[in-house]
């Protein structure tokens, strides 16, 4: 009974928690778009308007009135998902993301992928020989991932493994002259090939994909690497861990089925937390890789300083970012017997 | 006990604290490269003219794109500006950046955590409010909002990293600031009738100081990369400066055949943000681990 | 005399980069008996329970003999060990909030213990284990079985550890300070079933103690340790005739209900104890 209240109370609690945390999120986009010392009305009509046009359109945006009544449109504005129009495409700025959004979700998923498939063993492979050679030969190969700025590793990662060796497809998802071929379904190319049957286009699509994935992985991976070594660390100083070796569990069974077991959750949060900072990679690495998904749209509004779609660009990985917070409270919530 | 000997002999207490710190970190190969690296970049910046063999700025348009070596040490640019020269300047501007930042974090960071963490209640409730939402960006997205919302410039680029990177401070602030809040000290401070101001600036800020400082060797790698990364896009520092990000971003132009534009600014990024991280993580190590774990 | 379960003889321990040795040359052997080993803190009594098993990463354990039955502890491959640990050896550890594995079921972390040694299938082993819960007079197995150590009482945690530990029949229990995290109104039911069982299924019990009646009560020997060393040995009876004065100096520190109201008398601790018998 009283379990239940609290929990109630809990989730009453985090649902107002993110919802303060929403507006502040788009108090904080509104002010930065408000900032901007460029006159978005000349941005509209250009410098050889009129005066009586300037003033209509100062006034059809809203410009004449009290800020808190503009961010009261703005909120508006957000809630019926009406984003506004990007100025360089001339789409509505939130059809254009759903668009550009696969891309990204793919190349963060595979990377991901490599960076919890690397970053988790490395942790426990350290924590269990903490302060032996092992420990410290994998610190300094993650510090070494978590210092590379991506968007070099990723020029130097170009020129080695694709004009010199040509291990690997070079920029874009796919070759040139597969471009097309394949019709869009889910956006996901890897997925939109395979239900085509066009292999070909697959693995190319995956030849494009395991460089831009594997730096972006490799960077992720430094932090969970670190994250895996402190909770295996102190689960591994627990009495529980002795009450598995006296039953005459070998070393790695107790390391696997007993200490890792209770780091699952813990790692679950912080693999969710990583994809989302991938995010942060993406927009360097679609960059060098020509990548056209959400990191580069970002980066080719910011050129053209298309702030309306800056704007909604950053409001979404704030959103993303609350929703995996989000997802990993839940995921503790359900994995953790003791949170029942 | 502790009190007395404090009171005979005075102690530089802050230096001698260094000291040992510097000589723990001196026992670890990783950490005494992580201070070798920082040295060498701080004598390099110093002494920039007289390191530097060309003039950063000066073109030669005879001499475009020449590989390593013929008296310029890493080649020159696509405006055939030394390589290395520009490099050795633009240490100046790192240091400018990581300075810069340190400075305005630090106080904001500080001033915000600790009255949060020492007044609590609906102070803390907010102020944490709003360090969640800002850290509920990635440090590089919010910086690129600031930055196109405030223009691209250098100046433009170190208050958005400023702006974005001060969560973290005041987080930890906080922390310490609610361990001491409950000290003896402190209650003896109140009933001599102190006010909760100075209760913070001469009581609690000092406690949190050291802490803080460390937490800012932390995040410098991340500021750099934020800085360097501001820069390839042509947010940061703009030309013809020579800030090692830009740097690469006009060097990517021709990287399949000139390989060098990118390699050398690339290796000074590298090497400098691989340092702070080392020298972090020994720090880290010579001080309570738990603490500095946290984001 | 029948066989000894345990000898030992001149057990030396010393953790990996520390300057002195944390047990110095400890001599004992057991039958199957229950010896109570008693000490203060750091005098070594757990340190020596730990080394039986080798579970003492970084140490180095040297002896003049460490057999266990048929078994040289000494020269065992780590892969033997694991069939000595659990099966023939193994220890109940002090809190059941730590020694229990807080995100599995009670019942399948006892079970695991009966599946880690014996070839069986998963049905069997719960059977075993639900049999072994009853054993130490859990009186709804079933419903236990599923539940996490976070919903159960303390002296429930601590019979289901006994339970985990006396599931593969074991020939030698280690308890190190089975009972001290426990409420005293418990204490004795849980070491009630504990002495029950090592009698009836005749296993040698060492009890690891810094409390000396309980030691009297339930064990039928006494090793007294004090810095590393064995200080004296006693059948319980005959504990208050104990020689040493470090013995006589606990037991008087030992309050007693109807006793005078004088002050407990406190141990005057003599240098020449830490030196060791010619």
């Amino acid at each position: 009974m009283s379990h239940r209240r609290i929990r109630f109370y809990g989730a009453a609690g985090q649902v107002g928690t993110i919802a303060v945390t929403l507006l502040g999120l788009l108090l904080l986009t509104f002010f930065i778009g408000r900032l901007m010392p460029a006159d978005p009305v000349r941005a509209i009509i250009g410098e050889d308007a009129t005066r009586e046009t300037y003033e209509q359109v100062y006034r059809s945006l809203g410009l004449d009135r009290p800020l808190w009544e503009q961010f009261a449109y703005y909120l508006g504005d957000v809630f019926t998902g009406n984003f506004g129009t990007s100025i360089r495409t001339g789409q509505p700025v939130i059809q254009d993301i759903l668009h550009v959004m696969p891309a990204t979700i793919e190349l963060a998923t595979f990377a991901i992928l490599i960076g919890a498939g690397l970053g988790v063993p490395l942790g426990v492979f350290a924590a269990v020989n903490k302060d032996r050679w092992p420990d410290h030969v994998v610190r300094v190969f993650s510090l070494f991932g978590h210092s590379m700025p991506i968007f070099w590793t990723g020029m130097i990662a170009l020129i080695v493994f694709y004009a010199h060796l040509g291990l690997v497809g070079g920029s874009g998802r796919m070759d040139q002259f597969y471009i097309g071929l394949v019709e869009e379904r889910t956006g996901f190319l890897l997925i939109d090939s395979l239900i085509a049957g066009e292999m070909d286009v697959f693995w190319s699509a995956v030849n494009h994909i395991i460089l831009p994935a594997a730096l972006l992985g490799y960077s992720s991976s430094a932090y969970i690497t670190r994250m895996t070594r402190s909770f295996m660390l102190d689960q591994l100083g627990q009495e529980y861990v002795t009450t598995a070796r006296v039953k005459g569990l070998s070393r790695n069974q107790t390391i696997w089925q007993h200490a890792f077991v209770n780091i699952r959750v813990q790692l679950v949060t912080i693999i969710a937390l990583a994809y989302g900072s991938l995010l942060e990679g993406a927009v360097l690495i679609e960059t060098v890789f020509a990548w056209p998904g959400f990191g580069q749209y970002l980066t080719n509004n910011l050129i053209t300083g298309d702030m309306n779609a800056v704007m909604t660009c950053v409001l979404i990985v704030g959103v993303i970012f609350i929703g995996l917070n989000l997802l990993s409270d839940v995921l503790y919530r359900i994995f953790d017997p003791r949170t029942r | 006990m502790s009190t007395r000997t404090e009171t005979t002999f005075r102690l530089p207490a802050p230096l001698l604290a260094l000291k040992n710190i510097v000589l723990f970190l001196l026992k670890s190969p990783t950490s005494t490269f992580g201070l070798a690296v920082l040295a060498l970049l701080i004598l390099v910046a110093a002494f920039a003219p007289l390191i530097a063999t060309h003039d950063p700025y000066a073109q030669d348009l005879a001499l475009t794109l020449q590989a390593p070596g013929n008296g310029h040490l890493f080649g020159t640019d696509e405006l055939g500006r030394d390589i290395f020269s520009r490099l050795v300047w633009g240490a100046r501007i790192t240091l400018t950046i990581i300075f810069l930042v340190s400075v305005v974090v630090g106080p904001i960071g500080l001033i915000i955590g600790t009255t949060a963490g020492y007044l609590g209640g609906k102070v803390d409730t907010v102020m944490m409010r709003i360090t969640d939402i800002f850290l509920s960006f990635p440090s590089l997205i919010l910086s690129l909002a600031f930055v196109a919302a405030l223009g691209p410039s250098l100046n433009n680029a170190i208050v958005a990293i400023a702006l974005t990177s001060w969560p973290p401070i005041a987080r930890l602030a906080r922390a310490e600031a609610m361990t001491f809040r409950k000290a003896d000290y402190i209650s003896a401070a109140r009933l001599q009738g102190a006010s909760p101001a100075r209760i913070i600036v001469k009581s609690i800020m000092p406690m949190c100081l050291p802490s803080v400082l460390i937490r800012l060797t932390l995040n410098m790698a991340t500021v750099i990369l934020t800085a360097a990364g501001l820069g390839f896009l042509g947010l940061g520092a703009q030309p013809p400066l020579p800030e090692w990000g830009a740097m690469i971003a006009t060097g990517r132009r021709y990287m399949l055949d000139s390989w060098w534009l990118v390699t050398f600014p690339g290796i000074a990024i590298l090497s400098v943000s691989l340092a702070f991280n080392l020298l972090g993580d020994g720090l880290r190590d010579a001080l309570d681990p738990k603490q500095m774990n946290r984001r | 005399m029948e066989k000894p379960i345990l000898e030992v003889d001149n057990l030396r321990i010393r953790y990996g980069g520390a300057s002195a040795e944390a047990v110095r040359g400890v001599s004992f052997t057991l039958g199957r008996e229950r010896l109570g080993i008693v000490g203060e803190s750091g005098s070594g009594k757990s340190t020596v329970g730990r080394a039986l098993l080798r579970l003492l990463p970084g140490a180095t354990i040297t002896a003049d003999k460490l057999r266990f039955g048929e078994l040289d502890l000494l020269t065992l491959s780590e892969k033997e060990m694991l069939k000595v640990r659990g099966r023939r050896m193994s220890m109940i550890l002090q809190d059941p909030k730590f020694s229990l594995n807080p995100i599995r079921r009670v019942g399948d972390q006892v079970a695991e213990t009966y599946l880690r040694h014996f070839r069986c299938s998963k049905a069997e082993a719960r059977d075993k284990a639900l049999a072994m819960l009853e054993a130490v007079k859990i009186r709804d197995p079933e419903r236990v079985y599923d539940q996490y150590p976070h919903e159960i009482s303390g002296g429930m945690g601590q019979r289901v550890m006994i339970a985990m530990m006396l599931l593969a029949d074991p020939d030698l229990v280690i308890a190190d300070e089975p009972t001290s995290a426990l409420d005293v109104t418990v204490r004795l039911q849980v070491l009630n079933i504990l002495d029950g069982l090592v009698r009836d299924r005749g296993i040698g019990l060492i009890m690891i103690s810094h409390d000396l009646n309980l030691v009297r009560n339930f064990c039928d020997r006494v090793l007294i340790m004090y810095a590393g060393r064995v200080v004296e040995t006693l059948a319980a009876r005959d504990l208050d005739r104990a020689e040493h004065p470090y013995t006589r100096g606990l037991l008087a520190a030992q309050p007693r209900i109807g006793g005078g109201r004088a002050p407990l008398a406190v141990l005057d601790r003599q240098l020449e104890w830490l030196e060791e018998k010619a």
